[in-house]
């Protein structure tokens, strides 16, 4: 019992770390003003990339890096379009997501002989797994932590790193008065445009480190269905989490420990259809959401372009 | 123009040279369409286009192929093929189904086939081609039972329908028939995209004392191979020999010979056999499925010759594997 309850964390740890860093992506673009919901087509790149890079260099930390920087200039591009050109946000981001997996399949063709899939990374290879040797094989500890990759550690880290800059910076702050409104923190002589192309484009740096999370830790591989709704599952746990690292990284977990029951649960005989197994996580996340969590505003300028002219 | 010529030139060369070969010409076009995947697709596609040369080598028909790029350009793609004159369009893979039936019965001149598509009553140019998948899933799962020794192996499935149940029962009674004690875990997705579901069901059954998993699961199974790799315990892929994604763990594959498959068609259709109006069943006997030939490399070869025996058994008719859970039951 204690190891099945080991499990479930586990699994909980797992299935959230991937969403986790896209959800921060969303948390940094839209804190500042800029909707992404192009995460899904970041991820994507971000998981090929990193299957890749990962695969030829045999270098879990550079194809880690390229994973984030594939994704990264995916933002930039929805920057561009974004910021730049003022373009509507949600059309971008619907590009994107086109683009991500379209370009994916295109280079995996170059770079493995015309196959879709990119071939598997060797166990050694792959993230290390930093606390597997502190725990017996078998163990509680091994099945919570001791099997989980460093991606785990560092999406919560990325979550501390995030918090920190957007609420106790200066920084922060300017993000954050950009996303609720640019005119005012424009007169005070910040840099709308600037702020938002950075914001953006680290977006999708996340966004990507989520996608090779996929590919470099839970499997090993690229495919097409690899990412296949986590960048919108993302998005939904940061409007849960009211554009808050910290409440979208619960949400996250929260849609991970209902994926964790529901393989729990799987295991035995119930004689109940497996497809509402299936449903357990959604369901359960909007329910306690819904009933603990209360009304989540965006930033008052989220989704909005900004240009000087303009009387707001 | 003078690059025109040399193009042209190079083309008579070629032609000529072909002719030059002893090889029987019949003057049968036959094309295939890919699904998404793409004719490099190391799984379905690639092994119908490996047919379909085969069949340009051996029987002398002349074949081409036009890729996907999203699942709207299925009928664009069988239009093209209709328009360049084939005797026989393919489709390859479940999602063309609808688009076959469709040109089939717009263009009843034009013969037509489906891998892994049901028709539901085709029209006479159309041929539906399903595989025995519960024939390789029952030979796995008798390497499964006999190669376990925890006497537990494990089971995941994509979707729980009928398709899926071919394997699923078919890999339980295969692992019963070599070795009565053997539990079975069972569990199913509800995927077959959902890697981590798949790891994460994988990592259960491993905890909790299997050895041995199979899985019919489609892109969840990278996450069942990855558990595999993992805890250093075994797996045994689908549909192709799955055995590079995990060397050391990945024992056996089920796989589908949609190669043979479509040799076999257009081998009909040569000898003016062709089976429109009808969905054909390939099975062991025809060749149509088969373990991996890497199987050789972890299972050992007294389990292999045995595995013979079995397969000549169900060719035989002797052992029919169950597709369902009624039959299951009633197996022996």
């Amino acid at each position: 019992m204690l190891d099945s309850i080991a499990l479930i964390l586990g699994t909980t740890l797992m299935y959230s770390t991937p969403l986790i860093f896209a959800s921060l992506g969303g948390v940094i673009s839209e804190n500042s003003g800029v909707v992404n919901i192009g995460l899904e087509g970041m991820m994507v790149i971000g998981a090929f990339m990193g299957a890749t890079v990962g695969y030829y260099s045999g270098n879990p930390w550079l194809g880690f890096l390229s994973g984030g920087l594939a994704g990264g200039v995916f933002g930039f591009l929805h920057a561009v379009a974004c910021v730049t050109f003022s373009a509507d946000q949600i059309v971008s981001g619907i590009a994107i997501n086109f683009l991500g997996p379209g370009l994916a399949l295109f280079l995996s063709r170059i770079f493995f002989s015309g196959a879709t899939m990119t071939k598997a990374i060797d166990l050694n290879n792959k993230m290390p797994r930093p606390l597997a040797n502190l725990f017996p094989r078998d163990s509680f500890g091994y099945y919570f932590l001791g099997n989980r990759y460093a991606t785990v550690y560092l999406a919560f880290i990325a979550v501390f790193i995030v918090w920190f800059i957007l609420y106790k910076t200066s920084l922060g702050l300017r993000i954050r008065a950009v996303g609720e409104h640019p005119a005012a923190a424009d007169t005070l002589g910040v840099n709308v445009k600037n702020i938002r192309y950075w914001t953006t484009t680290f977006s999708g740096v996340f966004a990507g480190f989520g996608g090779a999370a996929m590919s470099l830790a839970i499997v090993s591989n690229f495919r097409p269905t690899l990412i296949s709704g986590h960048g919108f599952i993302a998005l939904a746990a940061m409007i849960f989490g009211k554009w808050k690292p910290h409440g979208a990284m619960m949400a996250c977990l929260l849609f991970g420990g209902a994926q964790g029951i529901t393989v729990f649960l799987g295991q035995f005989d119930l004689n109940i259809p497996t497809q509402l197994f299936a449903m357990l996580p959604y369901v359960l996340t909007l329910v306690i959401l819904v009933a603990f969590v209360g009304r989540s505003a965006a930033p008052a300028a989220d989704g909005i372009p900004y240009e000087k002219e303009n009387k707001i | 123009m003078v690059k025109k010529l040399l193009v042209l030139l190079i083309l008579a060369v070629l032609v000529l040279a072909g002719c030059g070969q002893a090889k029987k010409e019949t003057g049968i076009k036959v094309a295939m369409v890919t699904d998404v995947g793409g004719v490099n697709d190391q799984s379905f596609n690639q092994s119908a286009w490996e047919g379909l040369q085969r069949a340009e080598k051996e029987l002398g028909v002349t074949v081409n192929y036009v890729e996907s790029k999203q699942d709207a350009d299925y009928k664009p793609n069988m239009e093209t093929l209709l328009d360049a004159k084939n005797d026989l369009i393919l489709g390859i893979g479940f999602k063309m189904g609808e688009a076959l039936s469709e040109s089939a019965a717009n263009n009843p001149e034009q013969k037509y086939a489906g891998i892994d598509c049901f028709f539901d009553a085709p029209t006479p140019n159309l041929v539906g081609i399903l595989f025995k998948e519960q024939e390789p899933s029952f030979l796995v799962g008798y390497i499964a039972g006999k190669m376990t020794k925890t006497n537990k192996v494990g089971f995941v499935g994509g979707m729980d329908f009928f398709v899926i149940h071919k394997f699923h029962y078919g890999f339980m009674a295969g692992v019963k028939y070599a070795n009565p004690e053997c539990e079975i875990l069972v569990q199913y997705a509800d995927s077959f995209t959902d890697a981590a579901k798949g790891k994460a069901i994988a990592n259960q059954m491993y905890k909790n004392g299997a050895d041995i998993v199979y899985h019919a699961a489609g892109g969840v199974g990278d996450g069942v191979i990855e558990a595999a790799k993992e805890q250093n315990k075994y797996a045994i892929g689908v549909d192709r020999d799955q055995n590079d994604l995990a060397p050391d763990n990945v024992i056996t594959s089920a796989m589908k010979r949609v190669d043979n498959a479509i040799f076999n068609l257009t081998q009909t259709l040569v000898n003016g056999q062709f089976p429109g109006g009808s969905n054909v069943v390939y099975g062991l006997k025809e060749g149509g499925v088969d373990i991996a030939p890497s199987s050789s490399k972890h299972v050992p070869a007294e389990i292999l010759e045995e595995v013979e025996k079995i397969k000549a058994q169900i060719i035989a008719g002797e052992i029919i594997p169950p597709t369902n859970a009624e039959e299951f039951k009633n197996f022996k």
